[in-house]
């Protein structure tokens, strides 16, 4: 690691200059100071101010209201399914594209293309979605005209919560392919010879060899997909507008006119969003750190 | 058999990326009532609103990119040379807009620097404007951070420094000339990334009041339907083009280490 020979020798051997070290990460320090960790204290601090300043929970009490509640709860329901489902099947295609015997080229492609789909979220896709699932799209009127099924009366509806759950996981199954992939090339081959010659099937390397050592990873992306869709504002205010009450859409309101009524409850709110991703987050670090150990 | 669930699972994956990108195509193309025409295109690129602020976003990008470079590559540089110890810190603050929701920073943007702040920002146009790029190069801080620091890891800083320093250069020079050539592949995947989240993003822009293209793609997509299709088509081949070019640059990179 150089950064270890760099600590061990200085090039510039001038004592004075010692304090001035520190000046050099401070353009940076004051950066981030400025534009990321004051406005995130600030909303913190105002979700425990009255609007004179003094400190109060009425604005946490204030969220435990039966439309705000709702509002968390769909949010949350939204990124858990479409969490799960990005889970799924993109371990799924991570699994058959490393473990399943395809050709080797296609890994090389699913990958790029992963890292694409992942960053293409916000508006445009939503527009993608309509055009295929919405009331004329093409899959809906596909559908309806030569194959008979009629998905409006099926009650699939692209502007509820199932429609921004489908749509999600255009964006959550690359990156849990992203991430898992790695993590599928680290199971050794040696692991399974040496299950197989103490006599174990198929599945009990899996259960008991495989499934342990991919769980923390599993489990960590989880998390990470429950935040990012949590967090997403574009993709559901232009697919919904405002039709849907999910927490990011029910905020950029309060943000733009102050619909609750009481700008104090809008600081609330977006302190709930950052505990709600705040744990997540933390969920997948820990278990990131748990997962690395065995892919070395 | 397991190649049969291999490939179905393939397939699947695939169909569900590709069934919307056929289909935001298919209906971009159905303008004119019958047959397959470029009209959605021809409104598109002709709207002087588009035109607006797409060249806003771009410059916006721009902007970002410049100025995240000059924030990172020094900063990047530094700590791994002088202050090795504050690394595990400066990775977990790049790491926190990841964790914290862009609508939440824009907030506290707000409230921080309104008109009767200490520092009013949002009381003028530049201002707001600059406050959205510093916005933005909060986004794309964990991808620019993360890709300068990997590229800084594969070159031996320390002993380039000393060499420069020997020889008469400067920090300036150091960093101009030694330092950013040498990861200037890192720095042109972040550029490449940071130029894809800004020139779509909704968010902030919309909260700020400003005429980006994320917003007006949003207001498109409330009163028209095929433009937007058009749109997300024209947006997706940009995301297409930034991410192939990292894919690009990092190759020639490859291609010119292998033979020394």
């Amino acid at each position: 690691m150089s950064s270890d020979s760099s600590a061990a020798r200085p090039p510039a051997r001038e004592p004075f200059r010692l304090p001035l070290h520190w000046l050099g990460a401070a353009p940076f320090a004051i950066f981030v100071l400025l534009f990321l960790i004051m406005p995130t204290m600030r909303i913190v601090i105002g979700a425990f101010q009255t609007p004179e300043g003094s400190f109060t929970l009425e604005n946490i009490r204030g969220l435990f209201t039966t439309s705000i509640l709702s509002a968390y709860w769909i949010s949350i329901k939204i990124s858990i399914a479409s969490a799960l489902l990005g889970c799924l099947i993109g371990f799924a295609v991570a699994a058959a594209a490393v473990l399943g015997g395809l050709p080797k080229w296609i890994r090389g492609p699913l990958l790029t293309f992963s890292g694409v789909a992942s960053n293409f979220a916000g508006v445009p896709l939503a527009f993608a979605f309509l055009a295929t699932l919405g009331p004329v799209g093409l899959l809906t009127v596909f559908l309806k005209t030569q194959v008979g099924i009629d998905l409006r009366a099926l009650g699939f509806n692209i502007l509820s919560f199932w429609g921004l759950t489908v749509t999600y996981l255009f964006f959550q199954i690359p990156l849990m392919i992203l991430i898992i992939t790695p993590a599928l090339d680290g199971l050794k081959r040696e692991w399974r010879e040496a299950a197989q010659i103490l006599g174990a099937t198929n599945a009990q390397y899996w259960r008991m060899v495989a499934f342990p050592i991919l769980l923390p990873s599993f489990l960590g992306t989880l998390a990470l997909l429950f935040a990012n869709a949590f967090g997403a504002v574009a993709t559901a205010i232009a697919l919904t507008g405002s039709s849907l009450n999910i927490v990011p859409i029910l905020l950029f309101a309060q943000i733009r006119g102050d619909v609750l009524g009481n700008p104090h409850l809008g600081y609330a709110l977006a302190f709930g969003m950052i505990v709600v991703t705040g744990i997540a987050n933390t969920i997948y670090i820990w278990l990131r750190a748990r997962s690395e150990r065995w892919l070395k | 058999m397991k190649k049969f669930w291999a490939w179905g699972a393939l397939i699947f994956g695939l169909l569900y990326f590709i069934l919307p990108l056929v289909g935001m195509t298919n209906f971009s193309l159905k303008m004119r009532r019958g047959v397959y025409s470029l009209d959605a295109y021809a409104v598109v690129l002709g709207d002087p609103r588009f035109q607006e602020t797409f060249t806003y976003s771009i410059l916006m990008a721009l902007a970002t990119i410049v100025f995240g470079v000059l924030l990172v590559v020094p900063t990047a540089y530094w700590v791994r040379l002088k202050l090795p110890g504050l690394r595990p810190y400066i990775e977990f603050v790049t790491l926190l807009p990841l964790v914290i929701p862009a609508i939440v920073i824009v907030f506290g943007y707000i409230r921080l620097y309104n008109t009767s702040s200490w520092l009013p920002l949002t009381g003028t146009t530049t201002g707001t404007n600059i406050l959205l790029m510093f916005g933005y190069a909060t986004l794309a801080l964990p991808y620019m951070y993360r890709s300068v620091d990997t590229g800084l890891r594969s070159i031996d800083i320390a002993t380039l420094t000393e060499a420069a320093q020997s020889l008469g250069a400067g920090w300036t020079t150091i960093l101009a000339k030694i330092i950013l050539p040498n990861v200037l592949v890192a720095v042109l995947s972040g550029a490449f990334l940071t130029f894809a989240i800004v020139i779509g993003e909704f968010t902030m822009a919309a909260l700020l009041n400003r005429p980006a293209f994320g917003p007006y793609m949003q207001l498109l997509g409330a009163n028209r339907a095929y433009e937007p299709a058009a749109l997300a088509v024209m947006s997706f081949a940009l995301t297409w083009g930034c991410l192939g070019l990292i894919q690009l640059v990092s190759r020639f990179q490859k291609g010119a280490q292998s033979p020394a």
